[in-house]
């Protein structure tokens, strides 16, 4: 973390010498505490959905269409779950995602690996957990979701539950859109655009989330956290991710909270685990998604997801000591 | 005839806003209508919301012009 260093240095300094805190108090750390990651936070979400924008500016969901329409299943839940990553997922573009790669004929399976790692790993989550775990840790999540995305939409691709899907066809085929070609110049407005749009949409709650994170750093007990959510208790992983679910449109605050829960002895599967069912299982996205397929698909796709993320959060539970 | 693709996400309440305000700028009075049936709006062949048609030609998709990009766009048709 030697980059970081000069932002320490800066955080030790506004607390000590600015707000003129006793040095080795517990105020002071945690206010320091509080200053260093939000400095961090907040520059690498500018620096990394900047990239990634630029990426993106070369791959629209028009073109990913045309990707996966030419590809095998097995190859093609590969790619879907690698294309994912780039890809922004929010809940008013599901539906016209989803219709447009149906209408293509890309396979149900590779629909479903996507939708599974588009809004897993996305890159506000991976940020933060690198900004905050380290790289070994958001490489390990970064990982799994691909594994349970890829599983996932092979799953879902053998069961043969096409007949879930409601029939949107109008009977007419798409137009075929002419791709144009962005400038560079028009790249940089769209990653300029699109990374004040994140950061202001998501800073308020990263901010709170590191703020309480500062807090419970400082001040609660170790042991009070780790009796209840510690590597020994069965039901900490699918407790964990029940808690999940309903929390997707916060997931930027809650994961530097998460940072600090690990810190005070949650264990590093349990979290892991929490974090992905914050964003790989969002109840908004499960409601938008029952406008073109059936409950039960939408169960059964859950399920899946849901059991894979339980067994990658046991699984680094038993890995990580 | 100018048309804006969405269901009614934010974004695309705002590429309205500046697709009207480009066109009081060019002292131009053309009909802007909102699509928002999603059968219709994947007739076009896009993905991505908002969109932005001018005479059944899409000229962007995914992404919210500024009114001075939707009055270089639309000022020779």
């Amino acid at each position: 973390m030697s980059i970081f260093y000069p932002i320490q240095l800066l955080a030790n300094w506004l607390t000590y010498s600015v707000f003129s805190i006793a040095p080795k108090s517990i105020l002071a750390e945690a206010v320091s505490f509080f200053i260093f990651d939000t400095i961090k936070i907040l520059l690498l979400l500018i620096v990394i959905i900047f990239i990634v924008s630029i990426v993106r500016s070369f791959l629209p969901p028009e073109k990913i269409k045309k990707i996966l329409s030419h590809n095998n299943k097995y190859v093609g839940n590969v790619l879907a779950s690698l294309l994912g990553i780039i890809t922004p997922f929010c809940t008013c573009s599901a539906i016209p995602l989803f219709l447009g790669f149906v209408e293509a004929g890309v396979p149900l399976g590779t629909t479903f690996s996507f939708l599974v790692a588009s809004p897993m790993i996305n890159e506000v989550a991976v940020v933060l957990l690198f900004g905050l775990f380290g790289l070994k840790i958001a490489s390990l999540y970064i990982v799994s979701g691909l594994i349970i995305a890829i599983l996932s939409g092979i799953i879902i691709g053998h069961l043969k539950v096409e007949n879930l899907v409601e029939d949107f066809s109008n009977g007419k085929k798409a137009n075929e859109l002419n791709l144009s070609s962005l400038s560079w110049k028009q790249r940089f407005i769209y990653a300029r655009n699109y990374t004040f749009g994140i950061v202001k949409k998501v800073w308020f709650f990263v901010v709170i989330g590191i703020a309480i994170g500062a807090w419970i750093h400082g001040y609660i007990p170790a042991e009070l956290i780790a009796k209840y959510a510690g590597g020994n208790n069965w039901y900490a992983v699918p407790l964990a991710v029940l808690i999940g679910i309903p929390l997707y449109s916060n997931a930027a605050g809650v994961i530097p909270l998460v940072g600090v829960l690990t810190e005070k002895g949650v264990s590093m599967g349990t979290a892991l685990a929490f974090m992905m069912a914050v964003t790989g299982l969002s109840l908004p996205e499960f409601l938008i998604l029952r406008k073109v397929m059936k409950t039960k698909l939408i169960v059964i796709f859950a399920g899946i997801v849901g059991v894979g993320i339980i067994f990658t959060g046991y699984l680094f539970n038993f890995l990580i000591k | 005839m100018i048309k804006i693709l969405g269901m009614g996400c934010p974004s695309c309440a705002t590429l309205e806003k500046n697709v009207k305000e480009a066109l009081k700028q060019l002292n131009r009075t053309d009909e802007v209508i909102k699509i928002t049936d999603i059968k219709e709006i994947m007739g076009y062949g896009i993905m991505s919301v908002p969109a932005l048609v001018v005479d059944e030609k899409v000229l962007s998709y995914g992404t919210v012009l500024s009114v001075d990009e939707i009055k270089n766009l639309i000022k020779n048709i």
